[in-house]
């Protein structure tokens, strides 16, 4: 235990008092404690984090070849990463992807929010479960119950169609799989982040709504001028959220993948290509380079995000 | 109070110690038999794990237990195809994890032994039982006088149709692909259902059809491991491409993905006239209730279509083998269980009259009763002797590379994007030579 550095400080800090031994060691042992505390989770944080982190950055300095062998190369995967048009295609689109999901989410989950916040009925508190409730089934549960609700076959659409004598459109196919999976990752994600902006709703001190009333306020002026301006942290917050799980695509479009006709291919984003690429490929060592590769994306993308809410948060408010 | 202090850390290493003992101990040993999918029935002998995915293994697995005193079978079925595929390359990475005894399709053989995943079988007595097998089937599984499976089933490919669609549309069976277009325009003049199906998720029925016509997707000789020839954009492979894709774009053929409950219930309701397939195919067919209640008895199997119908080529999809992986812990049992694993008459009766294997055991081939058969999903049909056999017969095999799943992928892709239209055929040859050659360079293979 390394708990010298946390005597020191307190001594530091209060270098007039002179502590007597018992206290000093009466401190010291409270240090002691306080790091046992935080064993468990320090154990779990280096043995399941950063001791695996460590090893694939170790395997992505490595390439192996079916008929050379493993060769110590530097940063030859990374380099080939963001040349690889099947890396580059898979950012490509999680970036589209981003850029139009997160808007719609947002903007469905701000506003169901806000008319549950606007009602006090019990209905209201039916909405807001029923609303949630997709968050709660496991993100494969529902993605192989949509892969069944757009099943040509089997699914309600190919009926709804058949009404007009149409053939309905597959929503998994090449050309509609952007939508298709826009919808069900929406199902999924607007009720938990409706929850959230709600949460932040109903920490708003209601007396402001009165002040406003009384200064003439309308409901739409209540709901924009004052309540979004008042949870514009925990929009900031679902951002973010949205971004980074958006850039790690992964659980939908690999459980949709087999039933897709080819409309999800083994490299359709980043971390469904590093998925591919390690397991039925064998390359660990590539994959692990797609990986990292993947979170600087990552991180440059949330970088560039929180600089430019940054400016527009100080506007705001 | 310093006592307190003891208690806690000695507790806090304790965690960290069973933690650190759940990071790194799981995995186990291959030879461990645990969540057997079967009964052990000698609890005593020792055990061989295996992995496979035959429809019918419980009953073969039963079979070799309860015929042996010496060893038990401990099967466990972790995916068809792919799935296994992806776990055995896995454990295969990992250096543990794998079975003794895996099963593999033929074509995935040089991907696994290349990286010396597989044991050569004849320095265990695997050899014993090459005298069941014919020449080329044997061949398949060997490299000069290594062998790294024992051979099970083939697939030999026909052309599987319903009766009833090509009775009501007034069409004969089609010996060329010409005549297959000429009959899938004139059932779809005639406002009938598609006529076949290009499904993206079998690459391998593409590439056998690309060999029927005369393409050498690949040269490989397991020992010059370092030289491969990949030859995906052929006249041959980008003519078949083409023709496939024409036959999507005049929505004469289906594409959907096989093996999924789509196609499935497609092929129940009669939504497709033809089925290229192979000998295996009616067993998954029927097991997923293909042939029951009002189909019953309306398929029919005939020679696979030929591009010159004066030279016919026979193609092969399928067919499986089982391997010992070189992470077994007892290679000598392992290979008494590969090679006399459904190599009992009980089991492959029970295979070949279920239709889930087409036996590669000569003594099985040649039987009265095997040739003979009546199959009952083809309404009595004595489509052995008629069809399947002569196309066993006349297969003269195919080479493999090293990098078959690398393949496979590319190609599916490739296909997806035929059948979405936005390519065309010869384009999508072109597209996977360019990315398997890639692949293949980067993975140190000299390329000729």
């Amino acid at each position: 235990m390394t708990s010298a550095p946390a005597i020191a400080s307190p001594r530091r800090r209060t270098p007039r008092v002179p502590l007597s031994s018992t206290q000093r060691a009466a401190q010291r042992r409270r240090a002691a404690i306080g790091w046992l505390f935080i064993a468990p989770f320090g154990v779990v944080f280096l043995l399941f984090l950063v001791a695996p982190l460590a090893y694939a950055l170790g395997l992505s300095l490595f390439t192996k070849g079916l008929a050379t062998g493993t060769e110590f190369a530097w940063f030859a995967n990374y380099i080939q990463a963001f040349t690889d048009p099947s890396f580059l295609r898979g950012v490509g689109f999680v970036v589209t992807f981003s850029l139009v999901l997160i808007p719609i989410q947002m903007a469905l989950s701000l506003g169901v929010a806000l008319v549950l916040d606007a009602l006090t009925s019990r209905f209201a508190r039916f909405s807001r479960l029923v609303i949630f409730l997709p968050y709660a089934i496991p993100a494969v549960i529902g993605a192989i119950m949509w892969g069944f609700l757009y099943s040509p076959t089997f699914g309600p659409l190919g009926q709804l169609f058949g009404l007009i004598g149409q053939q309905a459109p597959f929503l998994l196919d090449a050309d509609h799989v952007f939508g298709g999976l826009i919808n069900v990752v929406t199902w999924q994600w607007a009720g938990y982040y409706m929850i959230i902006i709600y949460a932040a709703l109903q920490g708003i001190d209601p007396s402001i709504y009165e002040a406003a009333r009384i200064d003439g306020a309308s409901s739409w002026q209540v709901a924009l001028r004052i309540k979004v301006p008042l949870v514009s942290n925990a929009l900031l917050l679902i951002l973010v959220f949205a971004l980074i799980g958006t850039l790690q695509f992964f659980t939908e479009p690999a459980v949709l993948r087999p039933i897709s006709n080819g409309g999800i291919t083994p490299d359709f984003t980043p971390n469904l290509y590093a998925y591919t690429t390690a397991f039925s490929y064998a390359q660990f060592n590539y994959a692990s380079a797609i990986s990292f590769a993947l979170g600087i994306v990552v991180f440059i993308c949330v970088y560039i995000f929180l600089f430019a809410t940054r400016k527009r948060g100080s506007f705001l408010s | 109070m310093k006592k307190k202090a003891i208690i806690a850390a000695v507790s806090a290493i304790a965690i960290a110690l069973s933690l650190a003992a759940c990071g790194g101990g799981s995995g186990g040993g291959s030879s461990v038999a645990k969540n057997c999918t079967n009964k052990i029935v000698v609890k005593s002998a020792p055990v061989v794990t295996v992995w496979a995915w035959y429809p019918n293994m419980a009953k073969v697995v039963d079979n070799f237990n309860n015929g042996h005193k010496d060893v038990q079978v401990c099967w466990t079925n972790v995916g068809q195809g792919g799935d296994e595929y992806n776990k055995f390359q896995t454990a295969v990475a990992a250096g543990k994890g794998a079975p003794d005894v895996v099963m593999l399709e033929a074509d995935h053989l040089a991907n696994y032994q290349i990286q010396g995943a597989l044991v050569d079988i004849s320095k265990y007595g695997g050899n014993s039982v090459k005298k069941n097998f014919s020449e080329g089937a044997w061949k398949d599984v060997s490299v000069g006088s290594a062998v790294y499976a024992a051979p099970i089933d083939g697939g030999p490919m026909a052309m599987i149709y319903r009766k009833d669609i090509f009775a009501k549309y007034g069409i004969t069976p089609p010996t060329t692909w010409a005549e297959y277009q000429q009959d899938a325009q004139k059932v779809k003049d005639a406002g009938g259902p598609l006529f076949g199906d290009l499904g993206a998720n079998t690459p391998a029925v593409m590439m056998a059809l690309q060999i029927q016509k005369g393409a050498m997707p690949f040269t490989y000789d397991p020992t010059k491991p370092k030289n491969v020839g990949v030859s995906l954009d052929d006249s041959a492979s980008k003519d078949v491409l083409d023709y496939w894709g024409g036959l999507v774009k005049d929505k004469l053929v289906g594409v959907q993905d096989q093996f999924t409950a789509d196609y499935i219930s497609g092929v129940v309701g009669g939504k497709y006239a033809t089925y290229i397939s192979a000998a295996w195919a009616p067993g998954y067919l029927s097991g997923a209730g293909v042939g029951q209640g009002t189909d019953k008895g309306q398929f029919a199997s005939a020679p696979l279509p030929q591009w010159d119908a004066s030279n016919p080529v026979s193609v092969n999809w399928g067919g499986s083998a089982f391997a010992v992986t070189t992470q077994a812990t007892d290679k000598k049992l392992s290979t008494e269980v590969a090679t006399g694993l459904y190599a009992d008459n009980a089991s492959l009766e029970d295979g070949w009259k279920n239709q889930v294997i087409f036996p590669l055991n000569q003594g099985v081939l040649k039987s009265d009763a095997f040739v003979n058969a009546e199959v009952a999903f083809f309404g009595g049909q004595t489509v052995n002797k008629d069809i399947y056999i002569p196309a066993e017969n006349a297969y003269k095999g195919f080479t493999y590379s090293p990098f078959q799943v690398y393949y496979y992928a590319q190609l599916q892709a490739e296909l997806a994007k035929v059948n979405a239209g936005s390519e065309t055929g010869s384009e999508a040859a072109a597209a996977v030579q360019k990315s398997v050659e890639t692949y293949a360079k980067k993975q140190g293979f000299t390329v000729s």
